[in-house]
This record gives structure tokens, sequence and C-alpha cells, in this order.
């Protein structure tokens, strides 16, 4: 099994912390002049997301977390596994829900996903930064109120909910940005 | 592949008139400039410095001779001391594996000097006399490493045992090996590092001093209590700029300290280190009482310049040299 020592330490690395695959987001090695240096390593868990600032005896070793990402395009779902494939080898491989988490929503036919695999199996699903969704319901506008004070919510085709200025309309499509949740704009048809 | 310097030339400008104020400071007081090898057939052994060495071969070394970069000029300013030097200060590189980060660079600039008759009170006196000149600094806070524990975790590091200390550590969440960590002194570092160290030294610089004597390096014990020695170290907006000790005369018990590294070493799991014998042949002959300092000179025109990376103020780093 490959293991790291605190000197290949850098930010993306990947490897195993209290038995969860991590990645290191910053890295400081604190040395005093006389005794032990120590590392000062933010981590991010990637299966419960949960971030750590840990201090740790420079010269440790960890083992190396084999963690991959790659492209892969949604296909659909069965209720209980997300599909996807590689549109170069037409591998095809499913996420379960827990591997989806909050993606489920950005999902679009076709749309290129970054898929985290551990040891083979998905574990994080990243949609595109942007996507782009039809708006299923929303309150009836006023036509002509363009600069909406805070807007009105509205429901996407996956079911996402956001706050959307008071000219959409129902069976408008809408660019979204996955990382924020938030509309950026209409897009023209 | 970038041949650019990674200080600006500006700041290398202003980096040469601090290193003329440095000689200045030195040449006012009749401090004699020495320059002495950074080669060196023996090394350290303390166990958290990692020498680099190379081997020299050539006429009288047929076989090959192996030669450590000193991490330090001390060893050999001792021996000018021991051979009737009188005050000394040089300003040297100095050479450390495996540190590389904001405030280090694996060659680094270090200002060491050594005054007889100080002790280390006096000498605490004359780095702040520096400071101020080369850093306008208000007069530095001194305090000792046991009230500084005690004023900022309520831990008393010299009465306490590891279980003791081990509670306190746990409680700031210091890391996991914390809980399973059987070396005093290691968990005190961790804690002055992380909890004491970002504290102090803020506004202006401050000397802690009396450190425990399982810390004592090249230190004197304390005659008054002999659970600290005479150890100082100089902290300055989270910066730790300088190192010194009233210094070992003893060369049996500066012997078995090396000895006693070397036995560390080896539970560690790393080799010994060839010991010294030329400076304990000179400490035999003997030490004049004195002090003596090592100053971190790239950090201090960090904080004269006001630099964020040790990078920004020598001419090479380790990616660029």
């Amino acid at each position: 099994m490959a293991t790291v020592s605190t000197n290949e330490f850098k930010n993306g690395l990947k490897l195993m912390f209290e038995g969860e695959p991590s990645t290191i987001l910053d890295n400081e090695t604190v040395k005093p002049g006389k005794g032990q240096a120590f590392n000062r390593v933010k981590i991010r868990k990637l299966i419960s997301g949960k971030v750590l600032e840990k201090t740790i005896k420079s010269g440790e070793s960890f083992e190396v977390a084999d963690v991959v990402e790659c492209d892969l395009a949604y296909l659909y779902s069965d209720g209980e596994f997300w599909h996807f494939m590689n549109n170069e080898t037409f591998e095809q491989l499913a996420a379960d829900a827990k591997a989806i988490g909050d993606a489920t929503k950005w999902l679009v036919e076709q749309d290129e996903c970054i898929i985290t695999l551990f040891n083979g199996s998905p574990i994080i699903v990243t949609p595109p930064n942007f996507v782009e969704l039809e708006v299923t319901e929303t309150d009836p506008g006023l036509k002509g109120d363009t600069a909406g004070t805070g807007g009105k919510p509205a429901t996407l085709s996956t079911g996402a909910v956001l706050r959307v200025p008071l000219f959409i309309q129902i069976g408008e499509v809408l660019k979204v940005d996955t990382r924020t949740g938030e509309y950026v704009s209409r897009v023209s048809k | 592949m970038s041949w650019q310097p990674s200080a600006s030339i500006d700041t290398l400008q202003k980096r040469g008139q601090v290193m003329t104020d440095i000689r200045q400071f030195f040449q006012a007081k009749q401090v004699l400039e020495v320059e002495t090898p950074a080669l060196s057939q023996a090394t350290v052994t303390d166990v958290h410095l990692h020498t680099f060495e190379t081997e020299f071969v050539g006429p009288g070394f047929a076989q090959g001779q192996r030669l450590y970069l000193q991490t330090s000029p001390e060893f050999h300013m001792k021996r000018l001391l021991c051979a009737g030097s009188g005050a000394i200060f040089q300003i040297s590189k100095s050479f450390r594996n495996e540190e590389s980060g904001r405030y280090h660079n694996p060659e680094f600039t270090m200002l060491e000097w050594y005054q007889p008759n100080y002790d280390h009170k006096d000498l605490i006196a004359e780095v702040d006399e520096l400071l101020r000149k080369i850093l306008s600094t208000p007069a530095s806070d001194i305090q000792t490493y046991q009230q500084i524990f005690i004023d900022h975790i309520g831990l008393d590091p010299l009465a306490s045992d590891i279980e003791q200390i081990r509670q306190v550590a746990l409680r700031y969440d210091l890391g996991d090996f914390v809980a399973s960590e059987s070396n005093k002194d290691t968990l005190l570092q961790c804690l002055f590092c992380f909890v004491i160290e970002p504290k102090i030294g803020l506004e202006k610089p401050i000397a802690i001093y009396n450190f425990p004597a399982s810390q004592a390096a090249l230190a004197q014990i304390e005659s008054n209590d002999e659970r600290v020695a005479r150890r100082f170290e100089f902290y300055y907006q989270g910066i730790e700029l300088a190192n010194g000790f009233h210094e070992l005369q003893d060369a049996s018990e500066q012997l078995s300290r090396f000895e006693q590294d070397n036995a560390n070493r080896l539970k560690e799991g790393l080799s010994a280190q060839p010991i010294d014998h030329k400076l304990i042949n000179a400490l035999e002959h003997g030490l004049p009482n004195c002090a003596g300092v090592a100053l971190g000179i790239d950090r201090l025109i960090m904080l004269a310049l006001n630099k964020r990376h040790i990078n920004e103020v020598i001419s090479f780093d380790v990616r660029r040299c």
C-alpha cells in the first residue's frame, strides 16, 4: 500500500485520514529552531464533507487514498441508482443516493459531471458549474417588472427551488450556478 | 524555467543596508567579525535537525572524508572562543535539510555572536538593543517559560507531569498524536507553538527564558532551579527570531548531552551522528564564561521590510537556486 510522508503534503493530495479518503486543502510547516516540527493541515474528508484543522508531527506517514476523478455524462436514474457513461469508452457506472447527494437537483441528461471514485466506487458527483433547466412552477409575474425586489420562488424540472426575478414565466429555461444554487440568466431559445 | 530572483532588487538594496547596519552595530562594540567553515567533519546530534552531507575526495583523503554542512556556526565559533578570540560575531549561511516554508529555506543566513562575561540576561538586553536599532521596536518584554505557560494556559510546565500536560493539550484539539505522545517536551512544544506563540510578541518583541532543562541544548543549567536551563528565545509578530544560551562550559556534561541525543535519535529510528570531539576537546581546554545567540537574518529582514514570505527577502529560494 502506497504511503506519503508529511514532506510530500501539498494542496489537493488525497490521503486516508481517520479511515476516510480526504484531501489536503492547506498545509503549513511549523518548525521551531530547537524541537519537534509539525504540519498544520486543513483537510476535507471526501465522504462526510467535513473540513478539519489538524496538527501532525512532521515525518508521520499516511496511506494514499485511491481516489480518481473522471468526467462522465449523466444518463438516467432508475430511482435507486443514477447512471453515468464515459462518452469515449461507453463504459457505464452507477452512483447511489449518498454519492449523488444534493447534485440530484442539478442533473441534466447528457451533461458531463465529475465523478470522484474511491477504490473504484463513486463517492462524489459534482455537476457542471452551470446547468440549464426549465421552470415548471412559479407564480405569474408582473410583465415589465425587471427590477424586482428579491424576486419569487420558482421550481425547476429537477425539483430544485430557487429565487428568480419576477418576470420569469413557466416554461422558460434558466441558467443556474450549481455551486451557489443561484439564478444567472434566462436562456434564449 | 524562471531565472529571475525571488526578491525584488529594491528589497535586496534594503537588505544590503540592514547588513551594513548590523556590522556597524558590532564594530561600534568592538566585536570581531569572523568566518568559520561551512563544512565540518562532525555535526550536531540534535534529534530535530537534519543535516546535509557530502564527501570530500582529494589529497590526504583518498578514501574520502564525509563532511557535513553546518546547521549553525556554533561549534566552530566556540572553538575560537576557547582559543582566546574574545567577543566575536559572524554572518554566514547555515544549512538544514527538510526545512522549507514561509519562514524556512534549506540554506539561510544566520547572525551568531558571543560575548565573554555575559550571562543570558545580559545578552537578552543586547539582542533587544539590536532589534531596536534595526526594527525600531519598543523595548522587548521578558518573561520566563514557566510564567508564560501559567499566564496563557494555566499550566505549570515544570511542576506538571506528562499526563497533566496531555489533558491540557487535548483541550486544545492539537492533533491525534497528543493522546499517545510519550515525550513531554513534544507536548510542551506543541502547546507553545500553537497556543502560546500566536498570542505573544505581537506589539513588541518578547524574550522567553529559562526553558526546561530537557530542552537545554548547549545552555547552562540554572543554579537556582535545576529544572530549567539558561536558554532564551526571541519572538516577534509570530516569528521565532533568535535562540541564545548562557553557554555550557562543562566538557563532560556537553559530551553526555550529545550521547543522550544520539541515544534518542536511535530510539526515533534515526542514525546516530558523529560527535564533534574537537569541540569537546576545546571545552576541556576551557570555554570562557560567555553567552551566545543565533538570529535568523532573513526573518529579521522580513520583519524590517514587512514581507510575508522568506522567498521575498532572499535572492534565489530553493525552487530557483
